[in-house]
């Protein structure tokens, strides 16, 4: 019978292990839906990129507010973690507090640990005031409806569940240990829960410790639940922020990537040996020719769906970008919802049929209209902005080449305008003869 | 006024230490024309050995590649690069940020791998050489404010260069909200100069003007083209003409030091 909860606690344990494993493996699978792109290069500027931003968090300080109470709930998160080890290993050992024999040192990590919690509890009750009561415009654009507004919400509740039942556990635990109660070890220091303690003392002891184990039960539940909820939600960018930042792009963000399969036909067009009438190569069978550009995920390459997963849905690209400043439909993060949407949609579609089986829809179109891929100025204000490296234009870029040189669905203006380049070597309609008459102007 | 050619200085077996690349609007714009020969008159002045690629000189690609046209872009830079490589260029100076920045990043891949430089990194590099002296004239303590290009700034990190020289021209510089690294594009990047922008409640230039002017600025700098259209075009919007001028830095040193 003595086991009884012992044993609970290692089935829920397992499960909670395996349905992570389970979801993290459809994760990467997802993200190998995109093409090849080799990050391997460089690797020590990618440790220090992912060491400054996300270890370091160096860019969410740019907004001070936001990112200072961002700070408090990482760090809470990353140091009460010690604590759930201790819980772990409580709940398959049936131990209490085994960790105590540590003596002061425990005592200084419990504390500290309540001093986190508390400091959590307020930060998050600051976010859900910026959301619900100053109403941050960041957090009212058009795409933060349903899933995306209550995601946000649900994981502050959360918190502020789980951080609650912290401190009364350790409330309750108080009391036990003034009572002098049986398995109550004198162990811990409760700089913040002594102050709720004084609410509990006129309890019995068995009340108390139904409090203790039920508040212990709720918060390690909450935890594998919080653990498995994040597959679906935005605060991913837990586990995902450290690897975008490791592979995130490097170079100068001017630099766009030149497609080496348009280089290779550039390269035989000019070629003054090559034979005009020469029949471009038939591709093998069952190869599909290369596609130039992106409409849909699989396009994409691996980096973007990863971008896409890691978003925080923050939305301080967009708050930044001038097309959306402007009431234009382009919202950068908007793209990077609907592209991890797409790839949900497309794993699922894997799910159940095994393999991906046309659904008659792609990224282009039925998620990303090209208005919005045609609002954009390439400012990369919304790459420069994001804290975690993201990269909403070099989606927009490949989706923009796709609809160019796959359907030729430029804006007739553009068309006249790569029309005159062709011709004339200028934008305009002018004379490449003409070039240096400014000279004697 | 002296602009030879690289076709030129060949025949005479010279060779530049520099070639201008002047680009489609420094070429045909009439008021990036301005800014084109105000910057000659500076390297003329400073005895700065430079050729032009003149009628040989074709569009960088640059809209090209941001519409989304990788090979109209990649048939430009080639036929580019192979002028350039034929004449054995190894140092490029441009007053265009667009030129700068695909000539910089995206010819290297494609064969065509030169040191390049925008104006204003050129011009402070000649005042640290002492080829050129920067002092106000008639800009001295004048308010300015500098709009930064997105593909100066944001895209290739110059931020300084351009500061810099204001700084000679002793000027009050002030600086608006949103600057460097947060500069907000003048709406003409990504090929936008050459269509109209799509639907919305206001253009972007004229967000970006209005920022500009609630510093009070006499002068609005830049040091892009595509920029100082967008905001000449503000200023006009915003009825400002009489009270705020737009110029590109290297038409403020040429006018103070009367070339
Ligand atoms: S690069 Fe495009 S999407 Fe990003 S901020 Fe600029 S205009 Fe907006
Ligand atoms: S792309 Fe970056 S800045 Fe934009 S919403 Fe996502 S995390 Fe925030």
């Amino acid at each position: 019978m003595q086991y009884i909860p012992n044993i609970i606690f290692a089935i829920l344990l397992a499960f909670a292990g395996i349905f992570f494993a389970k979801n993290v493996k459809k994760l990467i699978r997802n993200i190998k839906l995109g093409k090849d792109l080799n990050r391997s290069d460089r690797k020590s500027e990618r440790w220090k990129n992912m060491t400054m931003l996300a270890l370091g968090q160096s860019k969410m300080t740019k907004r001070p507010i936001a990112g200072l109470l961002h700070i408090v709930v990482y760090v809470g998160f990353i140091i009460i973690n010690i604590e759930v080890l201790e819980i772990i290993l409580d709940g398959l050992l049936g131990t209490h507090r085994i960790f105590s024999p540590l003596g002061k040192m425990y005592n200084f990590l419990i504390g500290t640990f309540e001093i986190l919690a508390f400091m959590v509890l307020f930060s998050v009750i600051v976010f859900w005031i910026r959301r619900q009561i100053l109403k941050i415009p960041r957090f009212w654009n058009k795409e933060m409806k349903s899933w995306a507004k209550n995601d946000a919400l649900y994981i502050l509740y959360f918190e502020m569940v789980l951080m609650s039942l912290f401190l009364l556990m350790n409330a309750a635990d108080y009391n036990l240990q003034q009572l002098n109660a049986e398995h109550y070890t004198h162990a811990g220091s409760f700089p913040v829960s002594q102050y709720l303690a004084p609410m509990l003392s006129g309890l019995s002891q068995g009340s108390l410790i139904l409090i203790e184990r039920s508040a212990w039960w709720l918060h390690i539940i909450g935890i594998f639940i919080f653990l498995n909820y994040l597959y679906y939600s935005k605060h991913l960018h837990i586990l995902l922020a450290f690897p975008n930042t490791y592979y995130a792009n490097l170079e100068a963000k001017g630099k766009f990537t030149n497609d080496k399969n348009v280089t290779t036909e550039v390269k035989m067009m000019l070629d003054p040996n090559a034979d005009p009438y020469a029949m471009p190569e038939e591709p093998a069978e069952g190869e599909v020719p290369e596609k130039f550009g992106a409409s849909d995920i699989f396009d994409l390459n691996w980096t973007n769906i990863l971008n896409a997963y890691t978003c925080t849905e923050c939305g301080r690209c967009t708050s930044v970008c001038p097309a959306n400043i402007t009431g234009k439909e382009l919202s950068p993060r908007a793209i990077m919802m609907k592209t991890r949407d797409r790839v949900e949609e497309v794993g699922k579609n894997i799910d159940t049929n095994g393999s991906f089986k046309d659904d008659q829809k792609q990224l282009l179109n039925d998620y990303i209209t090209p208005e919005e891929l045609w609002a954009c100025t390439s400012c990369n204000a919304c790459v420069e902005e994001c804290p975690i490296n993201i990269s909403p234009l070099d989606i927009i870029m490949q989706m923009r080449q796709y609809l160019v040189m796959e359907q030729s669905a430029a804006p007739q203006e553009l068309n006249m305008m790569m029309t005159n380049i062709e011709n004339n070597g200028a934008p305009w309609q002018y004379n490449q003869m003409d070039r240096l008459n400014w000279k004697d102007e | 006024m002296n602009v030879p050619t690289m076709a030129e200085m060949m025949a005479q077996g010279k060779q530049p230490e520099v070639l201008f690349w002047v680009g489609c609007a420094g070429s045909f714009d009439d008021r990036a024309k301005k800014i084109t020969k105000a910057f000659v008159k500076i390297l003329n002045n400073a005895n700065v050995s430079f050729a032009v690629l003149g009628t040989e000189e074709s569009c960088s690609g640059d809209p090209a590649k941001r519409a989304g046209n990788e090979f109209l872009f990649q048939m430009q830079a080639m036929t580019n690069i192979e002028i350039l490589n034929a004449y054995e260029v190894k140092k490029i100076v441009t007053a265009c940020p667009h030129c700068f920045n695909t000539i910089k990043n995206e010819y290297p891949e494609l064969g065509g791998k030169y040191q390049v430089m925008h104006h204003t990194q050129f011009l402070k590099s000649l005042l640290d050489e002492g080829k050129i002296t920067v002092s106000g004239g008639s800009y001295k303590g004048k308010k300015i404010t500098f709009h930064d290009p997105c593909y100066l700034g944001r895209a290739n990190s110059v931020y300084e260069a351009p500061r810099e020289l204001l700084k000679k021209l002793e000027v009050e510089l002030v600086e608006m909200k949103r600057c460097k690294t947060n500069g907000l594009c003048c709406g003409a990047g990504g090929a936008q100069m050459f269509k109209d922008a799509e639907k919305g409640d206001k253009e972007i230039n004229v967000e970006r003007t209005e920022e500009a002017l609630e510093l009070k600025p006499k002068i609005i700098a830049t040091g892009c083209p595509f920029c100082n259209t967008m905001m000449t075009d503000g200023v006009k919007a915003k009825n400002s003409e009489e009270n705020t001028e737009v110029l590109d830095i290297a038409e403020m040193i040429a006018n103070a030091s009367d070339l």
